[in-house]
């Protein structure tokens, strides 16, 4: 359940975006969330909605990005497709493929005024 | 204890103090101690049963003209808003990543452990595997000329920093309450209070639990999982992200190999898939097999801490020496 770390940090950082670029109202917020982050989309939604309240995002809509996850795989050298950690290369089938993508967790846009 | 959320200000606890300074100041809910940089004159009962357009209306009482409700819709972005020169929606671009706040505590624990050549462990692993023995004994063998400091996070109690303590290392606990892992902001305000010693070895044993401690940097040299034979081999398969995120592995409490169909081979290999590039070291802290070239491997890494800081030394009292020069030749 580090969804619920996970949103006290992201309403944190609404707050410093809010000193920082002067605004006082968050009405929505796009997320971008990689495939292989870890994150459940449905826990941390429900715990933003609970962090949120009585702050800046009250009510705030949350849109979650899903980025696909991609890694490098060491026997084929090329950028292959996967959906776990432990994915085997689509391509060879060899356990050779470290994560290059899609492990990321960023606030990347607001609505605010 | 908020009976939302089951979170509560004071929750974590170090030595089972409150640790100072407001940890989550955006946590009005709780104390509605902090101004709000924005006003917030509303009525709680009405604001807490309409999340979206009603609040905005009383608010803004100049948006309410446009009544119906429905232009105040949330799901409307900034280009479909109001009357011009009532709304100041806009759009923010921002990309930060999540955990940057944690990030940028963990980066500052780093930087201080650096220039104290201290060399730092986050040690990681579901409950009973064995971490805390494992430090004891780890503690006894490096002996009195190593210097070792270890942060104890657990939810609730002080028994293992205790246990640490009887082991012979000052040892400083770290109670989260109903957090289900260590962050970088607790292991700060540890660091202050333990005040390790220059060159020393900082061991922060973490919250057992291997999923939450995976995405919380504490500013440490490596994450090291430990896993003990009586677990599963596909451990790091299911948790994949502990395994991935850790460096090293250690297979711990092998001396009961023999009496378990603990496939050491297959567990490894597994934990290659996740991660191709982990250090696998095998012991037993109850037998002492194996815990030399853990230890030795110990020995080596603080040494390698402890020349950074020699070299960073030495280029500052460079510096220095430059600079007086140049004002000697001012002069």
């Amino acid at each position: 359940m580090h969804e619920m770390s996970l949103a006290e940090g992201i309403v944190q950082l609404l707050e410093d975006q809010a000193k920082a670029q002067d605004f006082s109202r968050v009405k929505q917020v796009w997320l971008s969330i990689g495939e292989l982050a870890g994150v459940e989309a449905e826990a941390l939604e429900f715990c933003l909605d609970v962090v949120s309240r009585d702050t800046l995002a009250d009510g705030a809509r949350f849109h979650f990005v899903r980025q696909p996850g991609t890694g490098w795989c060491l026997a084929c050298s090329q950028s292959v497709a996967i959906h776990a950690r432990f994915d085997a290369c689509p391509l060879c089938g060899k356990h050779q493929v470290q994560v290059t993508g899609g492990d990321e967790m960023r606030v990347s846009e607001l609505e605010v005024e | 204890m908020c009976t939302v959320c089951g979170c509560s200000k004071g929750n974590v606890k170090i030595e089972g103090r409150a640790p100072g300074g407001v940890k989550f100041p955006y946590r009005s809910h709780h104390a509605h101690a902090h101004e709000h940089d924005h006003s917030h004159d509303h009525d709680h009962d009405q604001h807490h049963a309409h999340p979206a357009a009603a609040t905005v209306a009383e608010h803004q009482p100049a948006l309410s003209q446009q009544a119906g409700g429905a232009a105040l819709h949330y799901g409307q972005g900034a280009a479909h808003a109001h009357a011009p020169g009532l709304s100041q929606a806009r759009m923010v671009k921002i990309e930060q990543d999540i955990l940057s706040k944690n990030d940028g505590y963990a980066a500052q624990n780093r930087q201080w452990l650096r220039d104290r050549g201290i060399f730092a462990l986050n040690l990681v692993s579901s409950p009973g595997s064995g971490k805390t023995s494992l430090l004891a004994e780890t503690i006894r063998q490096l002996g009195h000329d190593t210097l070792v400091y270890v942060v104890e996070g657990d939810q609730q109690t002080s028994n293992d920093a205790e246990r640490i303590r009887a082991a012979g290392a000052p040892a400083i606990q770290i109670n989260t309450g109903k957090g289900c892992h260590l962050d970088a902001h607790m292991v700060g305000q540890a660091l202050e209070q333990l005040n390790p010693a220059d060159d020393s070895l900082l061991l922060i044993e973490n919250v057992g639990n291997l999923v939450c401690p995976a995405a919380f940097d504490l500013g440490e040299a490596h994450k090291v999982a430990i896993l003990s034979v009586t677990e599963g081999e596909d451990k790091p398969l299911k948790y994949p992200d502990m395994f991935a995120a850790a460096d090293v592995m250690l297979l711990t409490k092998i001396d009961l190999l023999r009496h378990l169909d603990f496939d050491v081979d297959v567990c490894i290999a597994n934990a290659r898939r996740v991660n191709p590039k982990i250090k696998v070291l095998q012991l037993s802290s109850k037998s002492g097999d194996g815990m030399d070239l853990w230890i030795d491997w110990l020995l080596l890494e603080m040494n390698d801490a402890q020349l950074v800081k020699q070299r960073e030394v030495a280029r500052l009292r460079q510096q220095i020496a430059a600079l007086e020069q140049q004002l000697q030749e001012r002069s």
